[in-house]
């Protein structure tokens, strides 16, 4: 990632060649430092102080509406927390939620991808804006569009469905369907990861496939020995991208069950949002933060090293 | 379905015909998927236009109409769809009966009453086509939509500033030069790309409370003054692409680094510097969770979108005026989108691919 360069042109036949350059390099090392301090201050005051704070508070009974009786209370809120039952039933739906999102925005988005890179689909480019365009709605408006269409009684999906015969859900009120109903509005904002498939498509040689052919592989079979080998860093990248942001699922259910949710959707960012901003509890709630935080991490840190087994790098061979 | 990018030699025309089918049968898949993709929109557009009553009326059609009404000796009179002897007529009721009731003509009102033997709460109504374009005035007052998108528009503006600023400075000093820990603070500053807003929303809402900034915008501007990760990421990638020569070259003529990053660097990456803003001002605009916790309170510093939610909350059961006030929640980022794709979704493909 850091590839090094050769920077600047030093003119070392003027004076001695290893003071100049000891010299350039440390005010090269300078600036860089001055170029890049934004976000170093950025990063300490607004990222690592707030996390330290974090764990800090996490060890109090910090309550807001008496910000100056804090008292230190050591692991009791992680104790808490792991016997708590409404943190048991939010972890148990965020997993679920996090089942049915993640394979259907991977799924959506390739198969979106394939379409849009056949050679027997015209106008590509069109079809690739429109299929993006959604992702620019913010969430907000896509949430209340959606609930507007998946309402059970007066929403268009149900009243198609009913055509063809099907009775459709109750797809927001049923406890057992409002999952799918979040996941299918996160599918609204699958045109990175479908953009991204098409350029990691576009990258396999078509030599290989060539080969394939004169092999007699059929279709599937090419897709499933050419394409998704190849194709296995992308894949990897919008898998890790799909879960973290499923992790962070927030704004979807809070707007769809205005402001109240339920015990169906109590996803994990919920229960935080209401624990620190309903209850007041902020070291309770800080606690719970760092959970969230070790858990995307050790998903991340697993998905990294399981890479190893199934993601392809070409130029390791 | 397959990605196969092959170019055949042209075969016979029977097979150039074969083939030239199954182009448009797979273009017709797409545009079919394409449909159902962007079915909610046109939902939201005809339903904005829809009146209350024929959100619960289960026989109307699916596009905005009302009941036809006919004036009859000075009375608006509901014109239903009568089943009559010689066909099914539309007429206008004039005495609702129990078990049968008295019509009118509305073409031909002097032949005078027509009476229908039968139940007239089983009758269908007669609908005529008519938009309520109105919805959007109230819409429009209700929400005070100029006070949010007044309201959105200087929050998206000014951190977009701030956030295209710091990021071009942070992205020129990791693409550019040489210093300790740079591999090592670049991966810190993709891994925060991984954190989630929430492990800090806690901690920061405390501090921000406690220097007095809760019930203010700061929260929602000033830290995007400090470079984000994905947007310094961005530009990095674009600068490693701009050749080398130029600065060097500005830089033996005596050029400050400062000179060379505004006169060599961001002149030839105007391109990224556009679609980085792009992406900024409408996550700006999309922002919803830190809005609702630090000015959640304060309805006079409401965003767009957590105006409609609220107004959304509020008025569940009004379903098309909540598709009028996302229709203009949406209006202006769909519209720049649409004069902007290019940029967009070239930008993508830079974060996305390149990593």
């Amino acid at each position: 990632m850091s590839t090094s360069s050769p920077g600047f042109v030093v003119p070392t036949t003027l004076v001695h060649p290893g003071r100049v350059r000891g010299g350039l390099a440390r005010r090269e090392e300078i600036w860089g430092y001055v170029f890049i301090s934004p976000w170093i201050i950025g990063f300490a005051l607004f990222t690592f102080l707030p996390m330290a704070a974090a764990a800090v508070f996490s060890l109090t009974d910090f309550d807001l509406r008496r910000p100056d009786d804090i008292r230190f209370i050591g692991l009791a809120n992680y104790e808490r927390l792991l016997t708590d039952p409404v943190v048991a039933q939010s972890i148990g739906v965020t997993l679920r939620f996090i089942a049915i999102t993640v394979p259907l925005n991977l799924v959506v988005a390739l198969g979106l991808a394939l379409l849009l890179n056949s050679p027997r689909v015209a106008g590509k480019p069109l079809l690739r804006t429109l299929f993006y365009m959604p992702i620019q709605i913010p969430l907000v408006a896509a949430t209340l569009i959606w609930a507007g269409v998946l309402n059970g009684s007066s929403g268009w999906v149900n009243t198609i469905l009913g055509v063809i015969g099907i009775n459709g859900p109750d797809w927001i009120g049923d406890s057992s369907w409002v999952l799918v109903t979040l996941a299918l509005i996160g599918v609204w904002s699958v045109g990175n990861m479908m953009l991204i498939f098409v350029a990691g498509l576009q990258g396999v040689p078509s030599e290989l496939y060539d080969a394939a052919r004169v092999d007699g592989a059929g279709t599937w079979r090419t897709f499933r020995s050419v394409t998704l080998p190849l194709i296995t860093p992308i894949l990897f990248y919008n898998l890790l991208i799909s879960l973290v942001t499923s992790f962070q699922t927030f704004i979807q259910a809070f707007v769809l069950k205005n402001g109240v949710p339920d015990a169906a959707t109590n996803l994990f960012n919920l229960n935080l949002y209401r624990q620190a901003f309903s209850f007041n509890q902020m070291g309770y709630a800080s606690g719970l933060a760092w959970v969230l935080f070790a858990v995307i991490l050790g998903v991340t840190v697993i998905l990294f090293w399981s890479s190893r087994r199934w993601v392809y790098y070409a130029a390791e061979r | 379905m397959t990605a196969i990018a092959l170019s055949r030699p042209a075969g016979s025309p029977r097979r150039r015909l074969r083939r030239s089918g199954a182009r448009v049968g797979m273009t017709l898949v797409a545009v079919a998927v394409l449909g159902a993709f962007l079915m909610p929109l046109l939902y939201m557009a005809v339903t904005s236009l829809k009146d209350q009553a024929q959100i619960t009326d289960s026989s109307a059609p699916f596009y905005p109409v009302t009941q036809r009404a006919f004036e009859y000796e000075g009375q608006p009179l509901p014109v239903y769809v009568v089943p009559l002897d010689g066909g099914a007529r539309e007429l206008a009721i004039v005495r609702k009966g129990r078990e049968d009731s008295d019509f009118v003509d509305p073409a031909n009102p002097a032949a005078g009453i027509i009476n229908w033997q039968g139940r007239w709460r089983t009758l269908d109504p007669a609908y005529s086509v008519d938009p309520k374009t109105e919805n959007f005035a109230k819409v429009w007052e209700e929400i005070d939509f100029p006070k949010l998108l007044r309201n959105t528009l200087v929050i998206a503006l000014v951190s977009t500033i701030g956030a295209v600023a710091s990021a071009i400075v942070v992205a020129y000093g990791f693409s550019r030069f040489r210093f300790r820990f740079r591999g090592g603070l670049f991966i810190v500053l993709l891994a925060t790309i991984m954190l989630s807003q929430q492990a800090t929303l806690v901690p920061s809402y405390i501090i921000y409370s406690r220097i007095g900034w809760a019930g203010t915008w700061l929260p929602l501007i000033v830290p995007h003054f400090f470079a984000n990760a994905y947007n310094v990421f961005l530009l990095r990638q674009y600068f490693m692409t701009i050749p080398r020569d130029l600065d060097e070259a500005a830089m033996i003529d005596g050029a400050s680094p400062f000179r060379v990053l505004r006169s060599v660097i961001v002149p030839q990456a105007i391109p990224a510097i556009v679609a980085v803003s792009l992406f900024h001002f409408f996550y700006a605009w999309n922002e919803f969770l830190l809005a609702l916790v630090y000015v959640g309170g304060v309805p006079d510093l409401w965003p767009l979108t957590l105006g409609i939610q609220q107004y959304a909350a509020l008025y569940v059961t009004r379903v098309p005026l909540v598709q009028a006030s996302a229709i203009l929640t949406i209006a202006v980022p769909v519209v720049v989108f649409f004069l902007a794709q290019r940029a967009f979704m070239r930008g993508v493909v830079i974060t996305g691919v390149e990593k």
